[in-house]
């Protein structure tokens, strides 16, 4: 009964099944509690991985964000604002309970939609919806614990924008600290991902949210700048590149709009030669090679010690051998597909520029489906820091290996970037580890491990990778107003007169 | 370090050709002591994402019968009989008999004075080329026993036609830092497996990590026990708990792939105790093609030290031939 | 006869040293009635480059210090005030055209303001950081960091209490700072630089520019070497440039920018935290 012209590494396809989701044809904007139609233009929304299309999707126009923003800004004057935090609490709860419910249909939707693996979609992606839904649902009635003094105030309307990364956790990184902290909001989930966005309105529905506390409306870039620039929104929460958060930085500025953004990365990945070493493998494939390398604090630049450099690079060749590239809704799959053409042509460009810049190119020895967008594991060695893919910003599965021969140096080759998202250290010599951690000029440190995320753990960056914190306590201080802190002003009253 | 330090220790081959010439106590542990750290939580993650890897259809089909052809059929109870042991042979050379393709287990494995009468149960099935006879020795499984006792406890079970020998390491040894007293008996005792026509019984080693507890400690002892010529490293003597574990398997698989890429040569690996079910040995095999290679999955490479995971598989194996859910009624109580 | 008092002259405070203006120009500082106190350096575009050169140069020792280092440097600085009091008194009241009694009271006020924040220096990190419970085999903190060099617009009016206000919080978590001072009234910041230059703290760590914030704070908003940008007194600014232009100018390069304030700031822990990074650095727990 056993077929032995097959090798057991090919394992045999196990697809998740499609049959637990019930998409509908086309989806309106979700506006003061209800689908309606857009006034812009429909786009199609496909499956990477195949080009097949999913849906039609609905494209809000000036009079669509208009209405959306009205929206919110009536909950919140009529609604939102007046309840207890204990009472938003509550439906944070119900919006965590009804994702966990549902896992399993938001997991396959955010696969075919984006292109990622089902298994972190299953694993990862949606557990941490709900992680964060009930993380902050327990927020709303502690508020005066924020570190913001007594009463710190709600702000008013939040208007964010979101990539296509992690849609839907992205979407709860936003949305779950904005009501726990008394906002409404309007959100934009990214153009070629916004299924399961529409997927969650189904959810508001069913928590029963009031009508306007959330709108969700779809679009490309030109919605979402309508939406930032909007005069009636008090918030503007931003995650994508830096060239956008810059250009919303300008036009937000002197609008009193308070501003948080989660911008690019290109973070380095540092490994001495007295790290764990089996672990730092994993660290490194985990770090670029997970959700495609579509990931902004990605481990995109390794940075080895030269006495360990051949070492790390081969065994992370071999390791790269067993990276299974192919349909994201296969549940072995290590690998899915790149979330767009456009984005595909980025990936191929930017690793073209390494091949002309002298670094040697070497490919993970996948099969590449015919249909859909693919970039097989790819690691660049003999880059140098003045190579364009040791600088750039790839968001794809290709990363550049870089050396060092002392602390200090990693150190400021770590650092010299505009950015300053995340690191990673690999070392065994805690002390050491943490005297590194001290120095790097990134928001989030990873020791001995990568990409780990989590609702309770602040998360943002440094210089050009944008300002804010999503996550946390901190991350509750992006939609709250401090009221002040009393006592402290006295000093100084009467000096001013 | 001390004089004691530099005693010299017996001359095996590979340790000798890795670490030099003058191969003493201390140079031994400067080898084991400078080998990377291993971060628990690291590892322990990986093993879990193996353990996901979804196995269907086709490749279950042949996972199953992977895991009964690596299958040592373990019995090791002061209660063992003659009775018992033929029990166990005759499960092994048929381990379904209502569907007889299934394949044959790779050997039986059972305390020293048993095989005498593990050899004539198997008869023509046994041998070199056939189901194995694996006996525990020197002392299993404490291994609290002199030297003198250990050599003889294994010449009594090679010479009586064992196969295969699974040794213990005096653990007590090695986690007071005596590597070189552990490695020397690992020395003596494989000297001990060579026959009179000078081949070898094949030699196990059991670092029984559960007592070795940390990482660190398992990774040392693998190097260890390769260094002074174990052709096998095995998890557990199934005695003391934690038993077999798949992080644990993984790191000791991750030893034998350093190995290899170091010497071309192939180690082979055996967990042992705990692993009860299809679901858990696929994620065995999962690891062991992901971290070495699928050539791994072999009888001379790769081992389960198991007794109720058969029926477990075979239960398995039924509902994939028929279609419908199986019963333990419908498979062989040993 | 009275004696014919001896004149200072005021000059710009860069890397602990007390240079002209590059471009060797002046401006006058006159008495709120108009008569003549003195000239003031009025500094360039050239000389707030050199700034943000020293301000960033500082930015390793000064940020590496303890913060019980840093409040005790600080505290410093607030003794070696109390102990100059009436010289800062004198600057205000004819700077600013104030009564003896309100200039006592502003320089009081910048006393304590700055005994206030010196407090803060070992404590900062205790109230803005935290460890999290992170749902894993991790431990898990978060701590701020100094955001690095902090260019400042120090508000226009209450020339002492407004500087030190600004300055202050941002010296607190271990930034350097570059400051344009009051543009009428300058003169009790130079003697602050005075007190800093005499002082343990380090050279570059504050840098003190007089003359035009309107010609001097478009180059420090867009200078790619500044990572925030304080705009508290650059609500009203003289030209056609405004504080919005700034902002504008900042979004280049990400800046963390503070909006202005009408008046001065009240002393406040945000405004400490404000200009500081919050790190969060996990580390695998592993007992095995």
């Amino acid at each position: 009964m056993t077929d032995i012209s097959t090798r057991f590494l090919d394992y045999a396809p196990a697809p998740e099944s499609t049959s637990i989701l019930h998409l509908r044809d086309s989806y309106g904007l979700f506006i003061n509690g209800e689908f309606t139609s857009g006034h812009g233009e429909t786009f199609q929304t496909i499956s990477p991985a195949t080009e097949k299309k999913i849906a039609d999707i609905a494209s809000a126009d000036a009079q669509d964000v208009d209405a959306a923003v009205a929206a919110a800004r009536r909950a919140y004057e009529r609604t939102w604002s007046k309840l207890s935090g204990a009472d938003r609490g509550k439906y944070l709860f119900r919006i965590a309970r009804l994702v966990q419910e549902r896992a399993r249909e938001l997991a396959v939707a955010e696969s075919l939609d984006n292109g990622k693996p089902i298994k972190e979609t299953r694993d990862v992606d949606i557990p941490l919806v709900a992680a964060w839904f009930f993380y902050y649902a327990g927020w709303a009635d502690k508020l005066d614990y924020a570190g913001l003094g007594p009463n710190p105030a709600s702000l008013g309307v939040a208007a964010q924008v979101i990539p296509w990364n992690f849609p839907l956790l992205m979407l709860a990184w936003k949305i779950a600290p904005a009501l726990a902290a008394g906002n409404t909001v309007v959100i934009k989930p990214a153009e070629t991902t916004p299924l399961t966005a529409l997927l969650f309105a189904e959810i508001l529905q069913q928590a029963d949210l009031p009508a306007g506390v959330v709108n969700i409306i779809t679009g490309a870039g030109d919605t979402g700048a309508l939406l930032v620039n909007h005069p009636d929104v008090n918030k503007v929460a931003f995650t994508g590149s830096t060239a956008v958060g810059r250009a919303i930085a300008r036009s937000t500025a002197g609008s009193g709009k308070k501003l948080t953004l989660e911008l690019g990365g290109k973070a380095a990945n540092i490994v001495f030669d007295d790290a764990p070493i089996d672990q730092a493998i994993e660290g490194i494939v985990n770090g670029i090679f997970f959700n495609q390398g579509h990931v902004c604090c990605a481990g995109s630049r390794l940075l080895v010690q030269e006495n360990v450099h051949d070492e790390v690079v081969d065994r992370l060749k071999q390791r790269l051998t067993t990276l299974r590239l192919g349909d994201p809704l296969d549940k072995n799959t290590d690998i899915g597909a790149i979330n767009s053409r456009e984005q595909l042509d980025r990936i191929r460009e930017l690793s073209n520029v390494g091949d002309e810049e002298g670094a040697t190119r070497w490919t993970a020895p996948c099969e590449i489906p015919a249909k859909g967008f693919w970039f097989a594991p790819t690691i660049f060695t003999g880059v140098s820091t003045s190579h364009r893919i040791a600088r750039e910003e790839v968001f794809g599965p290709v990363l550049s290996v870089l050396t060092f021969r002392t602390p200090v140096e990693a150190i400021a080759k770590a650092n010299n970037t505009p950015y300053g998202l995340s690191a990673g250290i690999w070392s065994s010599n805690g002390s050491r580890v943490l005297a590194v951690a001290d120095k790097l000029r990134a928001g989030v440190v990873w020791a001995n491990t990568f990409n780990q995320f989590d609702p309770s753990s602040p998360f943002g960056g440094y210089k050009e990778s944008g300002y804010g914190r999503e996550g946390g306590r901190h991350g509750l201080a992006a939609y709250l107003e401090s009221a002040g802190w009393g006592s402290q002003t006295t000093i100084a009253k009467g000096a001013t007169a | 370090m001390t004089l004691d330090n530099a005693v010299a220790l017996a001359p095996a081959e590979r340790a000798t050709q890795l670490i030099g010439g003058d191969l003493t106590e201390k140079s031994l542990r400067l080898h084991l002591e400078g080998l990377p750290g291993v971060d628990a939580v690291g590892l322990e993650a990986r093993a879990a994402d193996l353990g996901t890897r979804s196995i269907k259809t086709t490749s279950k089909a042949r996972a199953l019968d992977t895991i009964i052809g690596l299958i040592d059929l373990t019995t090791l109870e002061g209660a063992d009989t003659p009775g018992k042991v033929q029990s166990l042979a005759a499960k092994a050379m048929i381990p379904d008999p209502s569907d007889l393709s299934t394949p044959r287990v790779a050997a039986v494995c059972v305390y020293g004075d048993m095989v005498p009468c593990a050899v004539e149960a198997l008869g023509s099935a046994g041998g070199e080329a056939g189901i194995h006879v694996a006996a525990v020795a020197t002392a299993f499984p404490s291994g609290r026993a002199s030297l003198p006792v250990k050599i003889a406890d294994t010449r009594d079970a090679v010479l009586a036609g064992a196969d295969e020998i699974d040794m213990v390491i005096d653990r007590g040894a090695f986690l007071s830092g005596r590597y070189g007293l552990v490695f020397d008996q690992i020395v003596a005792v494989k000297e001990a497996c060579r026959r009179e026509d000078g081949s070898y019984a094949h030699l196990k080693v059991i670092l029984e990590t559960g007592e070795l507890t940390t990482y660190d400690n398992v990774r040392r002892a693998s190097w260890l026990a390769i260094l002074a010529g174990g052709d096998f490293i095995k998890t557990s003597t199934g005695k003391v708990a934690p038993a077999a574990t798949l992080p644990v398997t993984l790191l000791m698989l991750q030893v034998v792939n350093d190995w290899h890429r170091l010497t071309g040569e192939k180690i082979g690996v055996k967990p042992a105790g705990g692993i009860r079910t299809s679901k858990d040995a696929i994620k065995y095999l999962v690891t062991v093609a992901e971290t070495v290679g699928e050539e791994w999955l072999q009888p001379h490479l790769f081992r389960f030290g198991a007794s109720s995971l058969l029926n477990d598989v075979l239960l398995q194996r039924q509902k994939l031939t028929t279609g419908h859910y199986s019963g333990p009624d419908y498979v062989t109580v040993d | 006869m009275s004696r014919i008092a001896v004149a200072k002259t005021y000059k710009l405070y860069i890397g602990g040293k007390f240079p002209r203006s590059e471009s060797g120009r002046v401006y006058e500082v006159s008495t709120a009635k108009g008569a003549f106190l003195a000239n003031a350096a009025k500094a360039s575009r050239k000389d707030a480059r050199d700034a943000v050169v020293a301000a960033r140069a500082a930015v390793s020792g000064w940020s590496g210090a303890s913060g019980y280092n840093r409040g005790q440097v600080l505290y410093r600085i607030a003794e070696l005030l109390e102990g100059r009091r009436a010289q800062f008194v004198q600057e205000i009241s004819q700077g600013e055209g104030v009564s003896s009694a309100v200039a006592e009271r502003q320089v009081d006020a910048a006393i304590d303001v700055w005994v206030w924040y010196a407090g803060w220096a070992d404590k900062y990190v205790q109230v803005a950081g935290n460890g999290n419970p992170v749902s894993g085999p991790y431990f898990n903190i978060s701590t701020p960091e100094p955001t690095g060099v902090v260019a400042i617009i120090a508000p226009q009016e209450s020339s002492l209490l407004g500087l030190v206000s600004v300055v202050a919080p941002a010296l607190v978590s271990g930034n350097t700072v570059v400051v344009v001072a009051s543009e009428a009234a300058p003169l009790s910041a130079i003697s602050l630089a005075e007190v800093l230059a005499t002082s343990d703290v380090p050279g570059g760590v504050v840098n003190v520019l007089t003359g035009s914030a309107a010609e001097i704070a478009p180059w420090l908003a867009s200078h790619a070497d500044v990572n925030a940008i304080d705009l508290a007194g650059a609500g009203d600014l003289a030209g056609d440039a405004t504080w919005v232009d700034l902002q504008i100018a900042a979004a280049e390069t990400l800046k963390r920018v503070l909006p202005p304030e009408v008046g001065v700031p009240a002393p406040s822990v945000e405004r400490v935290t404000f200009f500081t990074e919050t790190k969060t650095v996990w580390h695998t727990k592993g007992l095995l």
